[in-house]
């Protein structure tokens, strides 16, 4: 095994083997891998947990992983190019404070949450912008405006919530579909969920996100935008965001500056979980969708059978090591199983 | 003109990156004052403006470190709580148990947690956020389930610890002095030995350190120990100054931790900075806290100033980068 290549992407991004059938390429994924997760999980869950098959059930799990399902996507796409948003949930803060404040002050909802999607869309902007014009790593682009957008939003409000809002719209973002258990809301992410799933893979515009997260300089050279492309991403992210901030916002009555604290860190551990390289390159949607919803099943099922909140932090966190820990461990097998019949076959690093 | 070695000398204070934010800290604190003395000239005032930093100080140092050799840990906060409620546990469950004990379990305890964080990094080769994410999540599962809805409180404590907490040497809290040597030490190793520079070496360039021979994984391992041992440090620190410990005890401090490691002129690519400017950083985020109510600011406004802080901070340190590459390009060319 040559230990030149050092860096951690060499192991991280598992090489895919062309010359394996069909079938394994698809079956030994890591996408696959999490999905196949995601049942059996879900399966135990409906055997063994009273009260977990019943529908009300799926219908608070969806409504309650409805924020991080909506923000994984930019979330997903931004992580792929190889930077990433730590200040979505703070733009969740200030999207939630800005329809409140706005509300209260006597403009219809419906223009404050315009306002809203306008703000989370400036919020995106300035990231992008720090990040592609002055050419700033994101890691701390990001911290320093999740401190910023989250100040704004308990400097607007400070510790007060406001809570009046019409109830045609309170309402539907807990209603559900006829008599059945299906949230409305989920049809609004399964719009943006299309949306997102034809950008990224069938477009060459998620072409280059996959380049620019493998090589920023060959991207560039191939003809890929890539600050163009990044600036648009996170824009897209302060757009969701304050999107998911609205619905927040109204699931549960109340706007509050502190709405959503420490959601970046769910989002970006259900994205990593999913398959997604922090080094970029890497990851696909479905898997980032089974990523949440296996966190989220996982929760629900516990708290359903009165383990604490706690517990739940300690297995999401376990299961995020194991699942990262477990595919390098593979890669590492497949390339000493390879190393005798010739060099073993590592897609270039490009980290750092 | 001849340069005199005093002008160089101090040429070369006002260039260090350290030198901006520590001017910005001053200034916070002479406006602080200037609005109310009692800011600084009381003796409630200058304790707690020594005092409250000291302890993410320490954090800061040891994330500084880390993030030095391109890593980043944001477990530290867990780790502190989890070393708080140990601290607290050990005097609860043996009584008169030497303070110094406690300290160096603390310590170990924290440096153990710090070295699961590295051990995953460096050989797993998963990148450090993504594993300090997860132990962020498992270590304090790991407090709450342990302290579920217990809570220490000042009065299971020792006298003789919580006095740690609170007095002072000459008009100098304890803790700031403790905070202060760890400071001294780690900047001192981190200028002037080999594994120090071996930090740097490694931040800037990975794959090149590897090739030169130098023990990436064994360096690794320590960065992410000392910090380790550091947030269990801080941990003990914590529960001598507050007295109460929840399962929250450090919540959120690991985002404040690399705040101020950024401010100080940490840059998060690796391989620029220094365990002073973290600490400078640390002290400024938590004095501006204090000051913004003085200043007539409501400190609702605290994390808004926190974040342009840091956003101006890192605009500056590209500023400074470009200009510096400029002028090493110039001076090339002259040759």
């Amino acid at each position: 095994m040559t230990t030149a290549t050092t860096s951690a992407s060499a192991a991280v991004r598992t090489y895919r083997d062309y010359d394996r059938p069909l079938w394994q390429r698809i079956v030994l994924t890591r996408e696959s891998a999490i999905v196949g997760l995601l049942v059996i999980v879900a399966v135990v869950a409906t055997l063994t947990v009273r009260g977990f098959s019943q529908p009300i059930t799926l219908t608070y799990l969806l409504l309650d992983v409805m924020p991080i399902l909506l923000i994984a996507l930019p979330m997903t796409l931004i992580m792929i190019t190889g930077e990433i948003d730590l200040s979505v949930a703070s733009i969740v803060g200030l999207s939630s404070v800005t329809t409140g404040v706005l509300t209260q002050a006597g403009v219809p909802f419906e223009a404050a949450a315009v306002i809203a999607l306008v703000v989370g869309a400036a919020c995106g902007a300035i990231n992008g912008f720090l990040v592609t014009v002055v050419g700033l790593p994101s890691l701390a682009v990001t911290i320093g405006t999740l401190a910023l957008f989250r100040g704004l939003a308990v400097g607007l409000l400070g510790t007060t919530a406001i809570t009046d809002f019409p109830e045609f719209w309170t309402d539907l973002a807990k209603a559900r579909v006829g008599g059945s258990n299906i949230p409305v809301v989920l049809f609004l992410f399964l719009a943006l969920l299309v949306v997102f799933v034809v950008l990224l893979h069938f477009t060459p515009f998620g072409r280059g996100i996959y380049a620019i997260g493998l090589s920023k300089a060959a991207a560039h050279f191939s003809g890929v935008h890539v600050e163009r492309t990044k600036l648009i991403l996170f824009v897209l992210s302060g757009v969701i965001s304050a999107l998911a901030g609205i619905f927040y916002t109204l699931r549960f009555g109340s706007a509050r500056g502190d709405n959503a604290t420490g959601l970046e860190l769910q989002v970006i551990a259900a994205v990593v979980l999913g398959g997604v390289s922090v080094f970029g390159g890497r990851g696909a949607i479905p898997g980032v969708i089974a990523g949440v919803l296996l966190i989220g099943v996982l929760a629900s099922a516990l708290r359903l059978a009165n383990v604490t909140s706690d517990v739940i932090n300690i297995i999401t966190g376990a299961l995020l090591v194991l699942s990262v820990v477990a595919n390098s461990f593979l890669a590492w097998l497949r390339m000493r199983r390879r190393a005798p019949g010739g060099t073993p076959r590592v897609e270039a690093s490009t980290a750092g | 003109m001849e340069k005199t070695a005093v002008t160089k000398r101090l040429q070369a204070v006002g260039a260090a990156r350290e030198f901006g934010i520590l001017l910005a800290l001053v200034i916070v604190v002479v406006a602080a004052t200037v609005a109310n003395p009692n800011f600084l000239f009381s003796s409630d005032g200058w304790r707690d403006l020594l005092l409250t930093p000291s302890i993410l100080v320490l954090v800061a140092i040891g994330q500084a470190i880390v993030i030095i050799t391109r890593n980043v840990d944001l477990s530290v906060g867990s780790i502190l709580g989890l070393s708080a409620y140990l601290t607290g546990r050990l005097f609860v469950d043996l009584q008169g148990i030497p303070i110094v004990l406690v300290f160096l379990i603390a310590v170990v305890f924290g440096g153990l947690l710090g070295l699961v964080n590295g051990a995953l990094v460096a050989y797993a080769k998963v990148p450090a956020m993504v594993i300090t994410l997860g132990t962020l999540y498992a270590y304090r599962g790991i407090n709450v389930l342990w302290t579920g809805s217990d809570r220490i409180n000042a009065s299971d404590l020792p006298k003789d610890f919580l006095a740690l907490g609170t007095g002072q040497i000459l008009w100098i809290p304890i803790l700031t002095i403790i905070a202060l040597v760890v400071l001294v030490v780690a900047g001192w190793v981190m200028k002037n030995t080999r594994g120090g520079r071996e930090f740097y070496a490694i931040g800037s360039d990975p794959a090149a350190a590897e090739l030169y021979g130098l023990r990436v994984t064994r360096r690794l391992l320590i960065a992410f120990t000392l910090s380790g041992a550091l947030a269990g440090l801080a941990g003990v620190l914590y529960a001598a100054r507050y007295g109460t410990i929840n399962s929250q005890a450090g919540a959120g401090w690991e985002l404040d931790a690399v705040g101020a490691a950024v401010i100080g002129g940490v840059a998060i690519t690796g391989g620029v900075g220094s365990v002073w400017g973290a600490a400078i950083g640390a002290v400024l985020l938590l004095t501006i806290n204090r000051a913004l109510p003085i200043l007539g600011i409501p400190d609702f406004w605290q994390r808004a100033v926190v974040g342009a802080l840091i956003i101006g901070a890192i605009v500056l340190d590209r500023v400074l980068a470009v200009r510096q590459r400029r002028r090493l390009i110039e001076a090339r060319e002259d040759d």
